[in-house]
């Protein structure tokens, strides 16, 4: 019980102080301007975090796009079409991937992924579509994962029900199997996605951080995360302050997500 | 003219477990044949090899044959998907998809990829009217299935399985979730059914196999004991243990 009190209340000190050192900077500068401006020039006193708003979704949309076909069909395959044993052996290994540090992903993605699209691609290698490949394989053991065991929470009976009635199993996947286990697969979706908008080291490594707005996948693109990691090391006064505002902008974007999730979660319950 | 359904010395084995020895049936006219015996005693089994639905399981092996209008059915002549279009099933549990009343019933439709929105609409009405839905779910069409009560969901899943207009409608145990009033429901129904369909029914409940069935088999550790006309089995069994069960001995 304690302990669990503790957890919260660390929570709610790291929300209060991030909010405490953001927020006067965002009534100060206005809302609009901090948003929607795309000049961000700390040292002129212009704070405009408008590419770094575009850069996160542009590299988080990519991710999803790379991970969640991927994680969908590898989930499909795997709960569907091999015998248990296999599964329990395979699955366990994909929630490896997890466990990998971020910082591996990043280096594999700077010396081997950067490199080859920049050279069978064009641009500068790192950029949208290599941060968006880093981050796609990095949140599939969670959209992987997540998404066998809402299939799995399937109940046989309807399986058995669409097959009686002449469908094959691919039909029966896609018709019955996958909306069924629908509410489960967005959680699994949305917890990716809030990895990736969240996720720091593998993104400064390959995204190449550049403070403007894209023109397409192979530019170079800084994320709200990054933009607060690389900056913070020399950031003083009206600068620090406009990071920790970077941060209250990421936080409410990250308990949004989650709060969908949890509600797509709940809604599953609800049905059975 | 071959028999509907013919089942020739059929063995079944779940892996050194045989569930079946050497079964003899046949499903023809008019009739309602329901199957009886203690749990375990291979009802529900020889049900589910008349459409293929024990391949799910692994591990099954069969011996003998199951002939539908005189083809085998477990040889190549006659697609699985084919055949299940052919012999439908309601199970114990009623199991609607989870998702709407009118996407339950026009399921079948869309597995044969029927694509004409007014002819499925007019099938869905006619297979919910047949069920003796329509009046109560007409204005619940796109309700969740799930949402209904239970023995409007075992009346949904028959009315799903009458929109495919299958041949044989097998049953397995259709009633043992619902109450008294809802079995009798279902069981007018099945009346009303037959003139249409064939049908062959497992229960465990006799009284219903004597209301219900016209032909009726009895079944004890995967044997068929005696097979024959409901009124004989009921009032003047051959076998012994036939008499046994159905003066309720034992089971």
């Amino acid at each position: 019980m304690a302990i669990a009190l503790s957890a919260i209340t660390m929570l709610v000190l790291i929300v209060l102080f991030i909010i405490k050192e953001g927020l006067p900077f965002i009534f100060k500068i206005g809302i609009t301007d901090f948003l929607l401006s795309t000049d961000w020039e700390p040292a002129a006193g212009k704070y405009g975090i408008f590419p770094m708003i575009a850069g996160s979704l542009w590299v988080t949309l990519g991710a999803i796009l790379v991970g969640v076909p991927l994680g969908l069909a590898g989930a499909v395959f795997l709960s569907e079409f091999i015998p248990q044993w296999a599964m329990k052996t395979i699955k366990p290994t994909i929630e490896l991937l997890a466990g990998i540090p971020s910082v591996v992903y990043g280096f594999i993605g700077v010396m081997v992924l950067a490199p080859l699209i920049r050279e069978y691609l064009g641009g500068p290698g790192l950029s949208i579509m290599a941060a968006s490949i880093i981050l796609g394989i990095m949140i599939l053991p969670t959209v992987m994962s997540i998404s066998i065991d809402s299939i799995k929470a399937v109940p046989n009976s309807y399986r058995e029900g669409a097959f009686a009635l002449g469908a094959t199993h691919w039909q029966t996947i896609h018709m019955v199997v996958i909306p069924a286990a629908r509410s489960g697969i967005i959680a699994g979706i949305i917890l990716g996605l809030g990895r990736a908008i969240g996720e720091t080291m593998a993104v400064i490594m390959v995204a190449g951080n550049a403070v403007k707005l894209p023109n397409s996948p192979l530019d170079s693109v800084r994320t709200l995360t990054a933009n607060i990691a690389l900056e913070m090391g020399y950031a003083t006064g009206m600068h620090r302050q406009a990071l920790f505002a970077t941060g209250v902008v990421l936080l409410i974007i990250i308990m949004l997500l989650n709060y969908i999730a949890m509600t797509a979660i709940r809604d599953r319950g609800k049905k059975k | 003219m071959p028999k509907k359904i013919e089942i020739k010395n059929l063995d079944l084995f779940y892996g050194q477990f045989q569930a079946l020895k050497s079964v003899n049936m046949a499903v023809d006219g008019n009739n309602i044949v329901g199957l009886i015996g203690p749990s375990g005693c291979g009802k529900s089994t020889l049900l589910r090899s008349i459409n293929r639905m024990n391949d799910l399981i692994e591990g099954v092996k069969i011996r003998g044959q199951v002939l539908l209008e005189g083809i085998d059915i477990y040889s190549s002549k006659l697609e699985i998907y084919e055949l299940r279009k052919r012999i439908g099933m309601v199970f114990q549990r009623p199991n609607p998809f989870p998702l709407s009343v009118y996407d339950n019933v026009s399921f079948g439709l869309r597995v044969e990829k029927f694509k004409d929105k007014k002819k499925t609409a007019a099938i869905v009405e006619k297979s919910l009217k047949a069920a003796w839905l329509w009046d109560e779910l007409k204005d619940k069409l796109h309700k969740s299935a799930l949402s209904l009560p239970l023995y409007q969901q075992q009346r949904l899943c028959i009315a799903r399985l009458l929109a495919v207009e299958p041949e044989v409608i097998l049953m397995d145990e259709p009633c043992s979730a619902l109450d008294p009033i809802a079995t009798m429901k279902i069981e007018e129904l099945m009346l009303d059914l037959k003139k249409d369909y064939h049908i062959v029914i497992v229960t465990h409940n006799m009284q219903q196999a004597s209301r219900v069935s016209d032909v009726c088999g009895y079944m004890l550790l995967g044997e068929m004991v005696e097979f024959g006309r409901t009124a004989d089995i009921f009032t003047n069994p051959k076998d012994k243990r036939t008499q046994d069960y159905i003066t309720g001995r034992y089971g």
